[in-house]
């Protein structure tokens, strides 16, 4: 039986505004197991970005508990929440969000400098870059000079370089046609065989239909 | 250790990447480098030189009539001997006293001067005429061509005003003003060596003759407008100007001995004085390009908020985008530091030149210290400009950074 990593104990997400509060998440409470393969489905602005946001400790709850691996995020002060996103958290964004300045194989390289303190010499970037179709002599470009499929390939590189217990994708395929959102989603479902925990936000219903379970916000809270 | 630092990497290619822009900013720095080096440099100079040449005099006092305070004391009863209608001079008694003095430690001479109207040929112009004893002229001046002058129409004149005046050996100088009375023609028989700047006798732009040919013209018999003393054991100088003082001004100041030690400290003080205050002006150009490099910082803070936020949202620490925006500025910094301290070189060797007349001094420490001094400066604004636009930049919050476009 798989022991739970992610479970959030009612947590709410106020914003301050001069108009008035809005409340984007109000009351979540749920458990996602090892090895889970979660969407999380709802109409815009019904707090499922904000939710995935929570998850991987972008953003601080305004009350509840959010507990990662056993750990309650709420103690932690900003560097354990930048050094747990570093090592657990892997994030694959709707725009990829790939560094500008930093080559393919850099920007893979990158959050492994950052944990490890050295370059890879272990060939893991390399090994990633392949597995995720990205040859030897595209690694070498900057993101500016690839499609949207291959820096989507290289943004999930990245996410996967420092082995995350949870992968955490934001509409992983929304800026992609279909025939690559395909290949972007048979990778994602590849590597929940190998039993990664993956938390995908999606509004497309095939996408959704990858995925082992479906949770449905609406208005802030679990439908 | 620095190659494998992608913080850094990010730093050198954002700079890269907005070159023009990273070279205005790092023009500013290199323009207050070299203004303050130079301006440094050049009063650095001013003072080494100064002060080489005032050395020379160390062991060289000069005595003259007291001229402050009292004033227009006419035929008081101190005046003491034939003392005429010129208030500052020295009397025969005055020197007998100061000569008793300085025996057991040197020598003292006599120097009676006065300016006046010369004319070589159709040319006209002014110079100090000396008249000196012809023994002290030999022993005390260098004659680099012709000879010493002997008899009362011959005299020695200075490099400078030969030079000026075309003066050679046998040209002819008729001293005096033919409007207020007779001049006097002398003959030329000898051009004295260059002396440079001295406290005892400034003979560059002058006519020196024997102490007959100027009371011949000027009259004045017992009566000089200075007296040298040449101490032969520099270590004696502050007992004889003590010994002197003590005697002459024991009822009253009649003479005022001053001694190159303390022209050299006059003069040095009014040099880094001016140093100072044109290089804190020179400072400003520093302030105008620390304004530019912060602006320049805060436009790349403001371009790279989204990649601050993907940087964040995969797990760099604040510390690290503070040291990224850092380094950017210190690039900047460093980069103008190197390039104003060569320039400053260049530039700061043509401004001595120009200047002091002299780059004797531009290579020694004193002088080549404002170039490191001004790096430091330069770079240091720099870097301490960059410190709010990186604090602003590691504060940013992850999200909303995110989000930006």
């Amino acid at each position: 039986m798989s022991s739970p990593v992610i479970e959030l104990e009612d947590v709410m997400k106020i914003y301050p505004l001069p108009s008035g509060d809005v409340t984007a998440l109000s009351g979540i409470s749920l458990t996602i197991n090892e090895g889970e393969f979660v969407a999380i489905m709802g109409p815009s602005g019904s707090g499922k970005s904000t939710l995935l946001n929570q998850i991987g400790c972008l953003d601080r709850p305004t009350s509840g508990n959010l507990f990662l691996a056993g750990k309650n995020t709420r103690e932690m002060d900003d560097r354990e929440l930048t050094s747990l996103r570093l090592s657990s958290i892997g994030y694959i964004f709707q725009k990829f969000n790939l560094i500008p300045l930093l080559s393919a194989y850099e920007n893979v390289e990158y959050p492994y400098i950052m944990k490890h303190r050295k370059n890879d010499d272990t060939g893991r970037v390399r090994d990633l870059l392949a597995q995720v179709g990205i040859d030897e002599g595209l690694s070498a470009h900057k993101p500016s000079e690839l499609s949207g499929g291959q820096q989507q390939r290289i943004a999930i590189a990245r996410a996967l370089v420092n082995d995350p217990a949870i992968l955490l994708c934001d509409e992983p395929t929304g800026n992609l046609d279909s025939k690559t959102s395909l290949q972007i989603m048979e990778i994602l479902e590849d590597l929940h065989r190998r039993g990664r925990t993956l938390i995908m936000v999606t509004h497309n219903p095939e996408t959704a239909d990858y995925a082992d379970r479906t949770i449905t916000i609406r208005d802030g809270r679990v439908a | 250790m620095i190659k494998k630092d992608i913080i850094f990497a990010l730093s050198a290619r954002s700079v890269r990447l907005h070159f023009l822009r990273s070279v205005l900013a790092a023009l500013g720095i290199v323009i207050g480098v070299v203004a303050i080096a130079s301006i440094g440099m050049m009063g650095a100079n001013m003072t080494l030189s100064v002060t080489e040449e005032l050395s020379d005099m160390a062991n060289k006092l000069t005595i003259t009539a007291y001229s402050g305070g009292g004033g227009g004391m006419m035929g008081g009863p101190g005046g003491g001997g034939g003392s005429s209608d010129d208030d500052n001079v020295l009397t025969e008694k005055q020197f007998k006293d100061i000569e008793r003095i300085v025996a057991k430690y040197g020598t003292a001479y006599t120097v009676r001067s006065e300016s006046d109207r010369i004319e070589v040929g159709s040319e006209t112009g002014r110079a100090t005429i000396y008249g000196l004893d012809p023994d002290i002229i030999r022993e005390i001046l260098t004659v680099e061509v012709g000879e010493y002058p002997k008899s009362t129409t011959s005299v020695v004149v200075g490099p400078t005003l030969a030079e000026r005046l075309d003066l050679k050996v046998g040209s002819k100088i008729d001293i005096g003003d033919p409007d207020e009375g007779s001049t006097t023609t002398v003959r030329v028989v000898g051009i004295l060596e260059e002396r440079g700047m001295t406290m005892d006798l400034s003979t560059d732009m002058a006519i020196v003759g024997t102490d007959k040919l100027f009371t011949g013209i000027y009259g004045g018999e017992g009566e000089y407008d200075q007296v040298n003393v040449v101490v032969d054991d520099i270590t004696n100088i502050d007992a004889v100007t003590a010994e002197i003082e003590d005697t002459l001004n024991k009822k009253e100041d009649e003479v005022t001995v001053q001694d190159s030690s303390r022209m050299t400290e006059s003069i040095t003080a009014t040099v880094s004085t001016m140093t100072t205050f044109v290089m804190a002006i020179a400072g400003i150009s520093l302030l105008v390009a620390a304004v530019s490099i912060f602006n320049v910082m805060m436009m790349s803070v403001n371009e790279r908020v989204r990649e601050i936020g993907i940087l964040r949202s995969i797990g760099t620490q604040r510390p690290e985008i503070l040291r990224m925006f850092i380094y950017e500025a210190t690039i900047i910094g460093i980069v103008g530091a190197v390039i104003g301290a060569i320039a400053s070189l260049i530039i700061g060797y043509v401004v001595v030149l120009g200047m002091v007349g002299t780059t004797e001094y531009f290579f020694a420490a004193g002088s080549l210290i404002y170039v490191p001094m001004a790096m430091v400066i330069g770079a240091a604004i720099c870097i301490v400009t960059g410190v709010y636009p990186a604090w602003q930049a590691s504060n940013l919050d992850p999200i909303g950074a995110l989000r930006a476009e």
